[in-house]
């Protein structure tokens, strides 16, 4: 079975005419791949994040080990793989957010910006001030939309122009429309894609650098989760995204570059999650490098 | 395997009708448990009333006793009520800030060793008896220096401080970690998002088992016995003097000849209970408002 079908991308993307990596990623044809099209990788404008040997733990057991590549700045890069892959590890770590766990520890690189995160003098806060994060379930605060929008701007003492800075993100976020007229309600009496959709907006409000999004849709219906990838499409002009999925489908339809992670034995018995193939989306999904990537995609495998 | 064949027989044996009876027998004990604990509450409430209600009138509430007047002056607990409010309002002043900044510390900050290993300490504290705390006061505190209404407060903080705790950090446990990541995910440090996000999802339950600790001190008499039970007989609001109280006016009324004292404690018992009982309700009320609040009013 072929997970990209030209049908199901038409139908969900944003018809908006952007740059020619849009219509690349549109029109995902075996025997067009390889042509003399520019990759991904070659149109980034920038590298936002340098992983070098990551190997993350919680406790002593490695639930990811020894990945290394670069996520490209204004893309979307997709993170898939089977379950227990260490794909939430992964993008817990670009913002730190495993320092909460307390028997977390990594070993290796992640140089944002050529910046070590995990540097000594740097602090988790400012790093999740300027990379911020969508979590698998929507998880808005028990207070009014507004509120929720307003936290972020609050804490972080943006607090000119709050009614702006709020309603511009709601915009961006596609949620606005849905919730002008009621502001002032609790966020919990809203949908779950509008809460996933008040979980973006609430990440942008605070005009972060990169968005990680851990699975954002899984629990929300396929209407909830196409306006998300809208959204996303949306997003990726001014931030870098960098999404975990376990839908295929998604990752094709959304992402520029899709890293493939999987489940390597050590010799001790021990499992753990590495990176199998980092490539170009359609190359992944069309024309893999590695056998464990086409089993994967093709649904032999996990 | 043979006794799990499913046969004709198995199905309408007498095992059956022996399952019913037990079945029948278990919650007919149970509900009758449970009918004792509400007819021990009606029995006790009911017999206090009955014997209490005839003390209650307006200078019950606004009088001083009068132990010279011998049953012939209306005399009242004005000074016993006054000196209840200001030891057990003392005493939550004491307890409610200290208990419940431990359980933030327990649940938010503590390493999992310390949390539970001090969980464990507090749990002993809430097992020591009333009287061994009012001694401890006694001897540190009121020994050579004198009785007054603040140190009582201090005995009954004491008791308190185990209960806040515990059921403090019982609610912040509740609060799920998803909105502690959402918070810290926006770049708030640790502290704001126990201030902003986590204690106000728990308020409510925090108010819930403050009131409950509350009124469960409020009745405490042995603490007071030695820390705050040479008060006299009119009513002071300094809490530097011995401080009369509900619990130790009935202590001492209900072993007097005087049937009229009688009555007076029984008086007392009914305030208190009542007072319990208001306690009780409000915590109700806003543990139900709290529950709402974390679950979005569905």
């Amino acid at each position: 079975m072929s997970y990209v079908s030209t049908d199901m991308q038409e139908s969900t993307e944003p018809r908006t005419e952007e740059s020619s990596q849009e219509g690349l990623r549109r029109s995902i044809d075996p025997s067009q791949v390889g042509a003399e099209r520019p990759s991904s990788r070659e149109l980034a404008r920038e590298t936002v994040f340098q992983i070098q040997n990551l190997t993350a733990y919680y406790g002593k057991a490695p639930a990811i080990s020894d990945v290394s590549f670069d996520i490209y700045g204004k893309t979307i890069t997709a993170i898939i793989g089977p379950s227990g892959c260490g794909k939430s590890t992964f993008i817990r770590c670009l913002n730190r957010m495993n320092d909460v766990i307390p028997s977390f520890r990594s070993d290796g690189k992640i140089l944002f910006h050529d910046v070590d995160l995990q540097g000594k003098d740097v602090d988790p806060v400012s790093v999740r001030r300027r990379i911020g994060m969508v979590f698998q379930r929507p998880n808005p605060f028990p207070k009014s939309i507004f509120d929720n929008v307003a936290y972020g701007l609050r804490i972080l003492g943006m607090k000119d122009n709050l009614r702006d800075r709020v309603e511009h993100a709601l915009k961006r976020a596609a949620l606005w429309d849905e919730v002008n007229n009621r502001l002032k309600d609790s966020a919990l009496a809203l949908s779950g894609g509008q809460q996933q959709r008040l979980c973006i907006a609430r990440a942008i409000a605070i005009e972060p650098d990169v968005i990680l999004l851990d699975e954002p849709a899984s629990s929300l219906d396929p209407i909830a989760t196409a306006s998300i990838e809208d959204l996303m499409h949306e997003l990726k002009q001014d931030y870098t995204i960098v999404i975990v999925t376990h839908n295929m489908q998604q990752a094709a339809r959304v992402a520029n570059m899709t890293a493939f992670f999987s489940i390597s034995g050590g010799e001790d018995g021990s499992r753990h999650g590495v990176l199998v193939e980092y490539d170009d989306t359609e190359k992944i999904f069309t024309n893999p490098s590695e056998k464990r990537t086409e089993d994967y995609v093709t649904g032999r495998f996990g | 395997m043979s006794d799990l064949t499913l046969t004709a027989k198995s199905l309408t044996s007498e095992h059956r009708r022996r399952r019913r009876i037990v079945n029948w027998a278990m919650e007919g004990l149970a509900t009758l448990a449970a009918l004792a604990a509400v007819a021990l509450l009606v029995i006790v409430v009911g017999s206090v009333a009955k014997r209490g209600a005839g003390a209650l009138d307006l200078d019950f509430f606004t009088k001083t006793p009068s132990f010279l007047g011998f049953g012939e002056q209306k005399s009242g607990i004005a000074n016993a009520i006054v000196g209840t409010f200001i030891i057990v309002g003392l005493a939550v002043l004491m307890a409610l800030p200290a208990g419940v900044l431990a359980a933030i510390y327990l649940n938010e900050f503590a390493p999992k060793r310390v949390a539970s290993a001090l969980t464990v300490a507090f749990d002993v504290l809430n097992g020591v008896p009333a009287i061994v705390i009012g001694i401890f006061v006694f001897v540190f505190l009121v020994a050579g220096h004198g009785q007054s209404g603040i140190k009582g407060a201090f005995a009954l903080a004491i008791l308190m401080l185990p209960l806040v705790t515990r059921s403090t950090q019982e609610v912040l446990a509740l609060v799920p970690n998803a909105v502690r990541e959402a918070s810290l995910a926006l770049g708030a440090p640790r502290w704001r998002t126990t201030l902003n996000v986590v204690v106000p999802m728990a308020v409510g339950g925090i108010i819930t088992g403050a009131t409950l600790a509350t009124a469960r001190v409020a009745g405490e008499t042995a603490p007071l016995l030695f820390t705050s039970s040479l008060a006299g007989n009119t009513v002071s609001w300094n809490p530097s003097d011995p401080l009369a109280s509900i619990p130790f006016f009935i202590f001492t009324s209900a072993e007097q000849a005087d049937p009229s004292l009688q009555e007076q404690a029984w008086g007392a018992a009914l305030v208190l209970i009542t007072f319990v009982l208001v306690a009780s309700i409000i915590a109700r009320a806003f543990g139900l408002r709290s529950r709402r609040r974390l679950t979005g009013g569905r």
